[in-house]
C-alpha cells in the first residue's frame, strides 16, 4: 500500500432542507478496495455522486494527485480516471458485447478497426480470466456478467478508480461470488476500488479499508484486521443514548395475526422470505429491524395481500386467510403505510379529499350505488386534515404538491381511517424531519389502544427503540429472534442483524 | 445564463384552458402560411369556412352530420386516455362497428322495427369492443404495447370490409361497386328536413351526457383516474387493473364503434370501404384538445365538424387539395403535444449560478 492518489477534504453538500454531507474526508489508495459503508440515507450515494462528477459540492476539495480538480460532469471525472458502475446498466440489450464496450471509446477512429479492438478488448477479458464471449447479444447475459460489462467499459478507458454502488443488491449469492473473484483480481493488477455496500459479509470479505458513513458524516475510516461485524455494526448505528419516551404499551395476550412457515420470492424469482414465522400480538407494536434487502419488504407485502407467498399459511384471529388475503376479503382490516410513498401510496394528480378515501372509496360511508358522495369525502377530508394537522393548502389542492411530511400525514390518516386491526407501516418516518417522524411515532403508539397491532418495519433503529412494544431481527429472510427493547443493547441488535442468533 | 426547466407545481383552471386555444390559434397560423404559398387569401379562405359551416341552415346540419361519428369516436378515445391506455384504433373499431351493424340490417332477418336499430347498435358495440380488447387483453396479459395493436388492427378492420364489400357482401344489382344492398327502410335511422341531419347525433349527445356522469360523479369513474395516474397506488387500493384494462378497451372500442353504426345507417344507409374520411384518426386530437373531458369532446367535435365542412368548401371555390385538412390537423396535433410540456414544466431564464471555488 502507498500513498493515496485521490484525496476529498471537507466535503459538504447540502439539499434543500437536508445536509446530505456534512464535512465528509475520504481517500483513496491505488491497489485497494476501499469499502464505504453507512444505513440508508447516511451519504453514500451522494458522496459517490459528488466524486463522479453529478453533483458539485458546496464546499470542501478534491485532490487527484496532490493537485485540486474540479470535476464538472460524469464525463469530465471519466477523463479524469474515475467511473462509476451504476445499479442500472446503461447496456444496448440487442448489441454485442464487443459494440457496448466499443460504445464506451471515446476516441474512435471513423473507419473502425474491429479486428484490433477486438483483440485489445479480449486480452482485458482473458487476462482477468472471465468468461465472456465477445460476439453475444447482451441480452442473452446473465445480470452479473452484464454487470462485468459495465466495468470493462470503465477498464478500457484506463479507469484508476472504479465506484460500484451496492453492486449486489441485483445479484445471486452466486454471481456475487464471481463479481468478487473479478473485483480481487482488478485489485491485484492495480486498479482502486470504492465499493459501497451494507451488507456485512461482503464488507468483510472485500475490504483492505472501510470508511462509515453516518448522518452525513464520515465517522471513522478501520484497516482490515482492526475491526470485525460487530465494531462496523456499531460504528454504523452508532452509539447515542437511546432518546427518552415514556411509553404506554397496549399489547395485549392473544395473538392477531400469526404468519407461520411463509416462503416467498421477489419479481426475479429470488427467495426473499424464508421459512418465516412471526405473531403479531393485538395492541402491540412490532418492529422489525434488519439491513435493508434482507425480506422486510417482502414481509410488509405478503401481510398486506400484494405479494403471494409461495409456502406458508398466514392466520388471522386463527382463521386461516392465506388464500383469501389478497383478493378483499381480509383487505378492508390492513392498513398499510407503504415504503414508497409517492410512488405507491398516493395518486399524485388527485385532490388530497380524493387521495384521503382511497381505500375506503367504496364503502357506504363515501358511495351511494356507484355514485361517489362528494360532500362525505370533502367533510371527511375536513376532519382528518385537522385531526393529524395536514397542511393541504386551499381545498381541492392536488396532493403533489403537499410536502413528504404531509403526504405521509395524508396517507396515515387514511389508513388509520378505515379502523384497521393490523397497521403494516414501513420505513414510515424515512425522510421526514423530527417534528413530523415524532408525530408519526405518536399517532402509531396511540392506535394501539384501539387493540390494533402493528407492523413497523424500519432501518432507524432510535425509532425502533422508541417506539416498539418487541424487536423482530431479520437476516436473510429468516428471523434471527425478537428482542425486548428495554433490554437489549444496539450492539446486540446489530449482531443479530449480521445474521447472529441472540445469545 | 441558462434555461432552468422544473416541474410545475400545479397548474391553474385559466392555464388549462387558454392552452388548447392557443394551440389551436398557432396551427391556424401555420395553416394560414401554407395558404398564402398556395396563392389563396387566409383571411377569406377561413371566412369561407365560416359562412360554408356555419352560415346557413344546411351548413349547420353538415356540420353536426360531421360532428356526430367524432363525437362517439372522441368518447371512446378519451375513456381509454383516462386511464392511460392510448386506443389510436377508433377508426378500425368504426368500421367493425359499420360491419356489425351492416350485418344485423341486411342479414339478420329482424322485421320489428323497434328491435332492428337497437340490435345494430348492439352488434356494432360487440364487434367494436372485441377489437379494441384484443389490444387491451393482450396489455393486460403480456404488456403488449397497446399503441401498436389498436393501430395495426386499424388495417386489418379496414381490409375486412373491403374483403366483404367486394365480395360476398356486393350488391348483386349494384352494377358492380362495392358497396352493400341498400338498407331496408327499419335499419335507417331517421333524418330531419331534408337535410343529412339523422337521429344518431341525439343518440351521440345523450352518450356524453352518460359518460360525462360516469367518469365525474361515480366510483367507477374515479377508479379510472386513480389508474391512470398511478397504477401502482391503483394495485396497492384493492383495485383489479387488468380487468378493468380490458374492460375499459371494451367500453371504447363499442363507443367508436357507434361512429361506424351511424354512419352506415344514418348516412350512408349501406356498408361502403370509404365510410369514414379518418374519424376515428382525428378522434385522437379530439380527444386530446377536450382535455379527455366528456363534455369538452362535443364541443371539440363540433369545432372538427367545422373544419370537415368547411374543409369540403375549400377544395371546391379554391381547387386546394384535401390534404389541406390533414395538415391543419397535424399542425393542431403537433403544437397539442408540444404544449403538454410546458403546462407541466416552468421555463424560465436565469443566470448562471456560481460555481463554489474549491479554498
Amino acid at each position: 500500500m502507498s500513498e493515496s492518489f485521490l484525496r476529498l477534504e471537507g466535503i459538504t453538500k447540502t439539499f434543500p432542507g437536508v445536509k446530505a454531507l456534512d464535512d465528509v474526508s475520504l481517500d483513496v489508495r491505488p491497489g485497494e478496495i476501499l469499502t464505504l459503508l453507512g444505513e440508508n440515507g447516511a451519504g453514500k450515494s451522494t458522496l459517490m455522486s459528488v466524486l463522479s462528477g453529478l453533483y458539485a459540492p458546496d464546499s470542501g476539495r478534491i485532490l487527484l494527485d496532490g493537485k485540486p480538480v474540479q470535476l464538472a460532469s460524469p464525463a469530465d471525472a471519466l477523463s479524469k480516471g474515475i467511473g462509476m458502475v451504476h445499479q442500472h446498466f446503461m447496456l444496448v440489450p440487442n448489441h454485442s458485447v464487443l459494440d457496448n464496450i466499443l460504445l464506451a471509446i471515446d476516441n474512435l477512429t471513423f473507419k473502425l478497426d474491429r479486428a484490433a479492438l477486438k483483440t485489445r478488448v479480449a486480452a482485458i477479458v482473458s487476462d482477468l480470466g472471465l468468461d465472456l464471449n465477445l460476439d453475444t447479444p447482451v441480452w442473452k447475459l446473465s445480470i452479473g456478467q452484464q454487470q462485468w460489462i459495465e466495468i470493462i467499459k470503465l477498464l478500457v478507458r484506463d479507469t484508476r478508480l472504479l465506484i460500484l454502488d451496492e453492486p449486489t443488491a441485483v445479484l445471486t449469492p452466486q454471481e456475487a461470488n464471481k463479481l468478487f473473484d473479478f473485483l480481487k483480481k482488478l485489485r491485484a493488477k492495480g486498479s482502486s476500488i470504492i465499493f459501497i455496500s451494507h451488507k456485512m459479509r461482503e464488507v468483510m470479505e472485500l475490504s483492505n479499508r472501510v470508511t462509515v458513513l453516518k448522518k452525513g458524516r464520515s465517522v471513522a475510516t478501520v484497516t482490515a484486521g482492526d475491526y470485525d461485524t460487530s465494531k462496523l455494526a456499531r460504528l454504523m448505528i452508532g452509539e447515542d443514548e437511546v432518546p427518552t419516551w415514556s411509553k404506554v404499551s397496549h399489547a395485549q395476550p392473544n395473538v392477531l395475526v400469526s404468519v407461520h412457515g411463509i416462503e416467498a420470492n421477489n419479481e426475479r424469482g429470488t427467495r426473499e422470505l424464508d421459512d418465516f414465522y412471526l405473531d403479531i400480538y393485538a395492541g402491540e407494536v412490532l418492529g422489525v429491524a434488519g439491513v435493508a434487502g434482507n425480506g422486510q419488504k417482502a414481509l410488509g407485502e405478503v401481510l398486506a395481500g400484494l405479494r403471494k407467498p409461495i409456502n406458508g399459511n398466514i392466520r388471522l384471529r386463527s382463521v386461516d386467510v392465506t388464500k383469501d388475503w389478497g383478493n378483499g376479503k381480509h383487505f378492508s382490516i390492513i392498513g398499510h403505510v407503504p415504503e414508497d410513498r409517492k410512488a405507491q401510496g398516493i395518486a399524485p394528480d388527485l385532490t388530497v379529499d380524493e387521495n384521503l378515501v382511497l381505500k375506503s372509496y367504496k364503502a357506504p360511508e363515501f358511495c351511494n350505488f356507484i355514485f361517489q358522495k362528494n360532500k362525505a369525502i370533502r367533510d371527511n377530508a375536513k376532519v382528518q386534515v385537522e385531526r393529524y394537522d395536514i397542511k393541504a393548502g386551499p381545498s381541492g389542492a392536488k396532493v403533489r404538491v403537499l410536502s413528504g411530511g404531509n403526504i405521509q400525514k395524508v396517507i396515515i390518516a387514511r389508513e388509520l381511517g378505515i379502523k384497521p386491526e393490523l397497521l403494516i407501516a414501513l420505513y414510515p418516518t424515512r425522510g421526514l424531519d423530527i417534528g413530523a417522524a415524532g408525530f408519526v411515532h405518536s399517532v402509531i403508539a396511540k392506535a394501539g389502544e384501539t387493540g390494533m397491532g402493528t407492523l413497523l418495519i424500519s432501518e432507524d433503529l432510535d425509532e425502533l427503540l422508541k417506539v416498539s412494544d418487541r424487536i423482530a431481527v431479520m437476516f436473510r429472510g429468516k428471523l434471527v429472534g425478537i428482542v425486548d427493547p428495554t433490554k437489549t443493547t444496539r450492539e446486540q441488535i446489530g449482531l443479530m442483524m449480521a445474521g447472529e442468533a441472540p445469545v | 445564463m441558462k434555461l432552468l426547466i422544473q416541474k410545475r407545481q400545479s397548474q391553474s383552471a385559466l392555464f388549462n384552458l387558454m392552452t388548447p386555444l392557443l394551440c389551436l390559434v398557432l396551427a391556424l397560423i401555420v395553416v394560414a402560411l401554407f395558404l398564402v404559398m398556395a396563392g389563396v387569401n387566409p383571411f377569406a379562405a377561413y371566412r369561407d369556412v365560416g359562412i360554408e359551416a356555419l352560415g346557413s341552415a344546411y351548413g349547420l346540419s353538415e356540420t353536426l352530420v360531421q360532428a356526430t361519428p367524432l363525437i362517439f369516436t372522441g368518447l371512446g378515445v378519451m375513456l381509454a386516455f383516462r386511464m392511460q391506455l392510448w386506443n389510436i384504433g377508433a377508426e378500425g373499431q368504426l368500421y367493425m362497428g359499420a360491419l356489425g351493424a351492416t350485418w344485423v340490417a341486411l342479414f339478420s332477418g329482424i322485421t320489428s322495427t323497434w328491435l332492428m336499430i337497437p340490435m345494430m347498435m348492439i352488434m356494432a358495440m360487440i364487434l367494436g369492443g372485441i377489437w379494441a380488447a384484443i389490444a387491451g387483453a393482450l396489455k393486460a396479459r403480456y404488456r403488449v404495447n397497446e399503441v401498436i395493436i389498436t393501430l395495426l388492427l386499424n388495417y386489418i378492420a379496414a381490409g375486412i370490409v373491403k374483403y366483404l364489400v367486394y365480395g360476398g357482401w356486393r350488391d348483386p344489382k349494384g352494377y358492380g361497386f362495392p358497396q352493400t344492398a341498400d338498407f331496408p327502410p327499419n335499419a335507417i335511422l331517421s333524418t330531419y328536413f331534408d337535410t343529412r341531419l339523422h337521429s344518431g347525433f341525439w343518440i351521440s349527445l345523450v352518450l356524453a351526457a352518460i359518460l360525462w356522469v360516469f367518469t365525474e360523479k361515480t366510483v367507477w369513474g374515479y377508479e379510472l383516474r386513480v389508474i391512470g395516474n398511478n397504477p401502482r397506488a391503483a394495485q396497492y387500493a384493492g383495485m383489479n387493473i387488468q380487468s378493468k384494462t380490458i374492460f375499459v378497451m371494451f367500453l371504447s372500442g363499442a363507443l367508436a364503434a357507434l361512429a361506424g353504426f351511424a354512419q352506415v345507417s344514418g348516412v350512408v344507409t349501406r356498408l361502403q370501404d370509404n365510410i369514414s374520411p379518418g374519424y376515428g384518426f382525428t378522434a385522437v386530437i379530439v380527444a386530446w384538445l377536450a382535455r379527455r373531458s366528456a363534455a369538452g369532446v362535443v364541443i371539440v367535435s363540433f369545432f372538427f365538424g367545422i373544419v370537415y365542412v368547411g374543409g369540403d368548401a375549400l377544395k371546391i371555390t379554391y381547387k386546394l387539395p384535401e390534404s389541406f385538412i390533414n395538415v391543419f390537423q397535424g399542425m393542431l396535433l403537433f403544437f397539442l403535444l408540444a404544449s403538454e410540456y410546458f403546462v407541466n414544466h416552468r421555463i424560465t431564464l436565469v443566470r448562471e449560478p456560481k460555481t463554489p471555488v474549491a479554498v
